[in-house]
């Protein structure tokens, strides 16, 4: 069931639009904005009121790569695995953080504090390798820096 | 030398609020086209300018506007959008522009929409431009309260609202009729064309869709005219543009410089040379879609029939610099990785042939390639290539490719002899 909270917010954004169903988007980050990630149930709950079908939300949830389908972590590490990074080292930043935390990418460490995915260009590559930590982005990246700012976050 | 659409911005530094981008003559531009100009008076001043689109394929800005049709009732209402949606690697030029300068391109904004009357314009932003985005709306609502969005903007009963929309993820969301796709809610798929979006786009209404350092332009031509565009340029094509250089250099960053600027200066001047320990093998000159350039064309200028010429495209003018102690194959593998998972699977060429191209390239890295493989690996540049497809996704893969193949053949080899990384 949606939060009454959720309906409103979902509504809201219907009212700009020429019919629900351009909502779609929305309301799946409106709903990962308040769960973390979108269920099967959520997904349902969306195209009831968008009032399509709940292959048609599923089919947009899962084409875009930050709607997530799936729990997540309380943090979401996200690696940037273009050439730019790749070129600057990208791997010994994946290896450290990787080991450190004990997880690989699509992974989300067994205390439910970080998620390790990896991401293409961020558009730091003059300032490569870079990393987005939640909503921050991080560059210029070394593994001793990557050491501090993982301590930083709980 | 001008730099008309970096001048205002101080990277570290917020950007100019509208206050103060007002002191330093900001939206002089809107004014002038709203005072002085009938909306078809500024296409044919874009069109004079030769301003060509900075997204990626150089197309003239003017003359796809001049296809929107301007007096029919029913083809209302009309819209306008910015793609902002920089995904393509190793581009960081649209970044800058948006975080450093808002309110520049909010005016060209208006003065496009005046320009093809639409009521309507959308910002179609990169969800991980969280910086970009908050600048953004800071700066739209500074354009409201002075009456420049709106009714009735500057008493010239023309109307227009903007929104900023930030996107789900996807580089594909970046082809501009995917981006309608998704504006419009929907799995970012491209469309047929024709029809272009200037007569068929959002909700199936005519739609102009330019790119940020595009629209950052225009207020600029409007207000010191077409020649004095021309006159920005080397080679007389038309304007600055943002040019970066990422990779093994000193001085990695983003310039704006005219355009017709050689490979080498950019490469040597700019950003500094090759890092200690490291020499230049080859360049992609904008993005990964490009083809690669490598030490004899470093006098090739960058604009875009000369880059053309030399067998590659400008793309969105921010490099890659190649460095001799980067596998070549590694390289190509790790681009044509990214073209195989952002592929939107609507074509067989693409949704089939990237990840065959993909698990062939990561064979040869890891040394149980053969030479046979490499045959495979050119029948899919012809198939990815133009004409195949239905959007410019495969043909952009196949570039890096074809020309990596062809300049680097050699390291190709030596993979499948040695049956191993030369550079492991
Ligand atoms: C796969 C793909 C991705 C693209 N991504 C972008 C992008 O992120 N930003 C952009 O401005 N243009 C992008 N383009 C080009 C757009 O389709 C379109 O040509 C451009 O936005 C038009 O603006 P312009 O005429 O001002 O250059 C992309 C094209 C393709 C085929
Ligand atoms: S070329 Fe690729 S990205 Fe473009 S429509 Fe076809 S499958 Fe989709
Ligand atoms: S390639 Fe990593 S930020 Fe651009």
């Amino acid at each position: 069931m949606l939060t009454e909270e959720e309906k409103k917010e979902i509504l809201e954004e219907v009212k700009q639009y020429p019919y629900p169903a351009v909502a779609c988007i929305d309301a799946l980050k409106i709903v990962q904005h308040h769960r973390g990630w979108v269920s099967d149930e959520s997904v349902k709950d969306i195209a009831q009121i968008l009032e399509i079908s709940n292959e048609e939300v599923d089919g947009v949830a899962t084409f875009y790569s930050r709607i997530y389908r799936k729990p997540i972590g309380r943090n979401v590490i996200l690696i940037c695995d273009s050439v730019s990074c790749m070129i600057m080292g990208y791997g010994s930043i994946y290896e450290y953080i990787s080991k450190k935390l004990g997880i690989a990418f699509g992974e989300t460490t067994s205390d439910g504090r970080f998620t390790l995915l990896p991401i293409s260009c961020l558009g730091d590559c003059d300032h490569a390798p870079a990393i987005m930590i939640n909503d921050d982005h991080y560059n210029n990246l070394t593994v001793g820096k990557v050491e501090e700012l993982l301590a930083s976050y709980n | 030398m001008e730099r008309p659409l970096t001048k205002h911005i101080k990277p570290g530094s917020p950007p100019l609020n509208l206050k103060d981008y007002l002191q330093e003559g900001g939206y002089n531009g809107m004014h002038k086209a709203f005072k002085e100009m009938k909306p078809a008076e500024v296409t044919s001043l874009v069109k004079a300018s030769n301003l060509l689109g900075r997204g990626g394929a150089g197309f003239p800005t003017g003359v796809k506007w001049s296809l929107v049709p301007m007096d029919d009732e029913s083809a209302k209402p009309k819209y306008l959008v910015c793609n902002a949606d920089e995904m393509e690697p190793g581009t960081f030029k649209d970044r800058y522009l948006l975080e450093g300068n808002p309110h520049q391109l909010i005016a060209g904004m208006i003065i496009t929409a005046y320009a093809i009357q639409a009521e309507k314009a959308y910002i179609f932003i990169r969800w991980a431009y969280k910086k970009a985005e908050a600048e953004l709306r800071k700066a739209i609502n500074e354009a409201y309260e002075a009456g420049y969005l709106g009714k009735n903007i500057l008493g010239s009963g023309f109307d227009l609202d903007l929104y900023v929309h930030s996107s789900a993820g996807r580089y594909i969301c970046g082809e501009e009729t995917a981006l309608l796709n998704s504006l419009e809610g929907k799995r970012g798929i491209p469309r047929t064309k024709p029809p272009f979006p200037a007569i068929s786009g959002l909700f199936g209404k005519p739609t102009v869709v330019n790119n940020v350092e595009t629209l950052s332009c225009i207020p600029h031509i409007v207000e010191n005219g077409a020649d004095w565009f021309k006159s920005l340029s080397l080679t007389g094509t038309g304007g600055t543009k943002l040019f970066g250089v990422s990779g093994r250099v000193k001085k990695p960053g983003v310039w704006e410089l005219p355009l017709g600027i050689t490979v080498r200066e950019l490469l040597e001047e700019y950003a500094g040379g090759m890092a200690d320990g490291y020499k230049f093998r080859g360049a992609l000159p904008g993005g990964v879609s490009t083809d690669f350039l490598t030490e004899k064309h470093l006098d090739v200028k960058m604009d875009f029939s000369t880059v053309a010429a030399a067998g590659s495209r400008m793309g969105t003018g921010t490099m890659i610099i190649f460095d001799d102690k980067t596998c070549p194959v590694a390289f190509i593998h790790n681009i044509e990785k990214f073209f195989a998972l952002e592929s939107c699977g609507w074509c067989t060429p693409c949704r089939e042939g990237l990840p065959w191209v993909e698990k062939i390239l990561s064979s040869i890295e890891e040394g149980t390639g053969k030479m046979e493989y490499l045959d495979v690996l050119k029948f899919h540049t012809k198939y990815l290539g133009p004409g195949n497809t239905f959007c410019a996704h495969a043909p952009g893969a196949a570039e890096p490719l074809q020309s990596g193949l062809n300049y680097f053949y050699e390291d190709f080899v030596r993979h499948i002899d040695e049956k191993k990384c030369p550079w492991r």
